[in-house]
């Protein structure tokens, strides 16, 4: 990413310039299969010699477990929340993401900022504080955005992992159970999804297809963000030696 | 400084008031404004005081943050943020909006000062407290930094803190020369602030009790017109304090 650049506000003490990896998001709701196209796309990229590293949200040494807590203490006020996934955030951007596309790596991200933007704009209604609050984050090469309808995405949901309280948005009692809560408040999260797509530009994927037909589109996605690099190494002068 | 609006937006639409203390460590401030506290009890009204960085939340990830030396100065400016807006959801509003005095012991100009000698965007800084409503009265004690220094160190404290010394920043491997370095940036921050937000500066070189009297005054004069809720007769129970984040670790 040579001409890296933050989505707002950066942080000063830190030049974005000298990255020389990529940074691909991979966005959607819960349940829309994120996990398992990353894994599949790393092996992917591997296997033909990149080096890469996976970073998925709520996961940093420092918060990881200071967000179990507070979820389970079911924290009420939205401004909270969503500054504990900035913090969280914030620790992989710097100790993870960064130094790995410094040294060149692919980093694929399990989710990124717009889910932060999608969670806090169902429960404020307001986009401009959150979007504020992230302003430190680089912008991605790449945004893939596994879409999915609601009606699928709760069959699904309810054949695999099951509803839980956080994914179903019951701290926002949209429903009288944990099914209409879910299906009100994932409408809403991908309705808002959609919008940002466009504004983004992200690689929307309909995740409705087979696994094999999204993995196929994801590869197809990411390629030539990875042959830029390349071709611009290749533009290189050869065989000229520079002295030091 | 591009306005951001809100430091300068009306003030809050609740019946109760919030007022605010800022400084810097030795400053004195916490003195201040815990006899303002008897002063206002003593007259009857119903208090409620509340300060920096008093959660259990921040402060266990701060400690883990510490042991692994990880904080950056971005995480540490969105968990004192986080932890404000927390005390802010749970502990500020419900009382103001009962028609209470709410007394903090530091606010968001703490954040703009300290995270921004750190290393955080000065306008980064603000927009992240863009949610916080603003104080009715905000008083800064100012304080030259060697007035300080002695205070704290013939003080009952006798050493500073690790954090508030900005050791973790690698200043000085002296305490106080590291001190004295961070605070006095902090100090041309809090210049800046008293301007930008119109915090009313109060002299902290002064003998405690003429501080004292002079504040006395200021809130007297802003509370005119201000009429006292009365709940109970009883000791005052802090109800709200059944919504902090329990501990699971």
């Amino acid at each position: 990413m040579g001409d890296a650049r933050y989505f707002g506000d950066g942080l000063t003490y830190l030049n974005p310039s000298d990255l020389k990896g990529k940074l691909i998001a991979i966005e959607g709701t819960d349940g829309v299969g994120r996990s398992t196209h990353l894994e599949m796309l790393q092996e992917w990229l591997e296997v033909q010699g990149y080096g890469v590293i996976t970073t998925g949200w709520t996961r940093s040494n420092l918060m990881s477990k200071t967000i179990e807590a507070a979820k389970a203490g079911n924290i009420l006020d939205h401004w909270s929340l969503s500054l504990l996934y900035a913090t969280d955030f914030a620790d992989r951007l710097e100790h993870q993401i960064i130094p790995a596309l410094r040294s060149g790596f692919v980093v694929l991200a399990d989710r990124y900022i717009y889910t932060a933007f999608a969670r806090d704009f169902v429960r404020s209604g307001d986009r401009k504080w959150i979007r504020d609050v992230f302003g430190f984050a680089l912008i991605p090469d790449l945004v893939c955005y596994l879409r999915i309808d609601v009606e699928t995405l709760a069959l699904r949901v309810i054949e695999t992992t099951g509803m839980n309280y956080w994914e179903s948005g019951m701290d926002l009692r949209l429903g009288d159970d944990l099914y209409d809560s879910f299906k009100k408040y994932q409408s809403l999260m991908i309705k808002e999804f959609d919008k940002m797509a466009e504004e983004f530009h992200f690689n929307v994927v309909d995740a409705r297809k087979s696994p094999e037909e999204i993995q196929e589109e994801l590869r197809g996605h990411i390629l030539p963000v990875l042959q830029n690099s390349k071709r611009t190494a290749d533009l290189e002068p050869v065989g000229v030696q520079r002295e030091p | 400084m591009t306005d951001h609006g809100y430091a300068k937006s009306p003030s809050h639409p609740y019946p109760g008031k919030l007022i605010i203390v800022e400084g810097i460590d030795g400053s004195g401030k916490s003195t201040q404004l815990l006899l303002l506290h008897k002063w206002l009890e003593s007259k009857g009204h119903k208090v409620f005081f509340t300060e920096w960085n008093s959660s259990d939340l921040v402060k266990d990830t701060t400690k883990r943050g510490k042991k692994t030396k990880s904080l950056t100065p971005t995480t540490f400016s969105l968990l004192h943020a986080t932890d404000f807006a927390s005390r802010l959801y749970h502990h500020i509003l419900p009382p103001l909006k009962a028609g209470m005095l709410v007394l903090a012991d530091r606010y968001m100009y703490t954040a703009f000062s300290r995270d921004v000698v750190r290393g955080v965007s000065r306008d980064w800084v603000r927009k992240l407290y863009a949610f916080a409503i603003k104080p009715d009265m905000a008083f800064y004690y100012k304080i030259p930094i060697e007035t300080a220094i002695s205070r704290l160190l013939r003080g009952t404290r006798g050493q500073f803190k690790y954090y508030e010394a900005g050791m973790d920043m690698n200043l000085s491997p002296d305490v106080t020369e590291s001190f004295r370095m961070f605070q006095s940036q902090i100090l041309a921050e809090y210049d800046k602030i008293v301007d930008e937000f119109g915090l009313l500066t109060m002299d902290a070189t002064q003998d405690i009790e003429a501080q004292q009297e002079h504040m006395r005054a200021l809130v007297e004069d802003a509370l005119r017109g201000y009429k006292p809720r009365r709940g109970t007769y009883g000791r005052r129970t802090l109800f709200w304090r059944r919504f902090d984040i329990p501990k699971s670790e």
